[in-house]
């Protein structure tokens, strides 16, 4: 069991800091020119930061206590290359049939 | 490509796909919290408060696991550290907005209407500020409803779904789906494969510290990339 006082001062806290991290530069920097070398790093954050969310989420999965387990991984290199081949539609169901039928395979 | 004539709606129509994962990643959520033990309005309030479901799904685990609450904030907050990186992004695109816009942006900021809408503003240099504010609560107006009602949908009905539909993978897939688009040029797929590696590498850090130090790795190495193939192109002009 979760006790309430814990669960309502991280919530409230959670809420507040994820907003202030969101309103970070948007709120502060606001119409002021980035200089040109952050504006070439920021061009790559989508692609450096997906993966790292991604790699451990499929090798060591909390569902499964950490285990690696094949069909998530083949699942994951299917989503991604149909992901490159037909968008994210494309992505997303490619990987959640091929978890299922290797799931039943394995 | 040439700016939509309606943006709210073009936004709203490329962010339709996401239906597909924002369904069973917040159905899981809401399943997942009455299961730790939470009440309907503490489920709701989570979800409307924080509107962040990777960092949710964090705090959750780690005050089942009885850690303290400084402990669960500090590793939720890390994990949504990376949309500090997603609020610098936005400054070129929507910087110049009135604060009371750029605040609501901010609380609608999550990985789909971010990814979604900066490939379209590069893919659109022409838009307006007005076109990409409209474009991105077009992206925010499919997201956003569903995500809180199909938490509510999942708290209702508890554990009614069985754990063998692997539903927690709908989360890494979806992140792959986000990917996928991005990675169109060299400099991109080198960024991405360097954040997979560095990731991998310091898999040991506690408090997902790994994040951080894998993602830095991977815009360096994109920028870098970037720059070496304009320096070749430059010099094969030249030559």
């Amino acid at each position: 069991m979760i006790d309430d006082t814990a669960f309502w001062s991280l919530t409230l806290a959670l809420g507040l800091g994820t907003f202030l991290i969101r309103f970070s530069f948007l709120g502060l920097l606001g119409g002021r020119q980035l200089p040109d070398w952050l504006l070439l790093h920021l061009k790559y954050v989508g692609v450096a930061v997906f993966p790292a969310l991604i790699v451990p989420a499929v090798l060591w999965p909390a569902a499964l206590d950490g285990e690696t387990q094949a069909p998530r991984v083949i699942a994951a290199l299917v989503a991604v290359a149909a992901g490159l081949r037909f968008g994210p539609v494309g992505a997303i169901t490619a990987g959640l049939a091929t978890l299922y039928s290797t799931q039943a395979l394995f | 490509m040439p700016p939509p004539r309606h943006p709210f709606r073009a936004g709203f129509r490329d962010c339709l796909p996401f239906v597909l994962i924002v369904i069973p990643f917040s159905t899981l959520f809401g399943v997942v919290a009455r299961d730790a033990g939470l009440d309907l309005l503490q489920v709701m309030s989570m979800s409307v408060i924080v509107i962040a479901g990777a960092s949710q799904f964090t705090a959750l685990a780690l005050l089942q696991d009885g850690a303290p609450v400084f402990v669960a904030l500090l590793a939720a907050l890390a994990v949504n550290l990376r949309m500090a990186m997603y609020s610098a992004a936005l400054v070129p695109h929507l910087g110049r907005a009135p604060l009371g816009l750029r605040a609501l942006a901010a609380y609608l900021m999550v990985d789909q209407s971010f990814a979604v809408a900066v490939r379209r503003y590069e893919d659109s240099p022409e838009m307006t500020l007005s076109h990409k504010l409209r474009y991105y609560f077009g992206c925010m107006a499919v997201v956003c409803p569903i995500w809180y009602g199909c938490t509510l949908a999942g708290a209702l009905m508890g554990r009614a779904i069985p754990a063998e539909l692997s539903l927690d993978f709908a989360v890494p897939v979806c992140f792959i789906a986000l990917l996928a688009p991005l990675l169109r040029s060299l400099p991109h797929l080198l960024a991405a494969l360097v954040s997979a590696l560095v990731t991998v590498g310091f898999a040991w850090l506690p408090w997902n510290l790994g994040l951080p130090i894998a993602a830095i790795a991977a815009m360096i190495t994109g920028a870098q990339a970037e720059l070496f193939l304009r320096r070749r192109t430059r010099k094969e002009g030249f030559a």
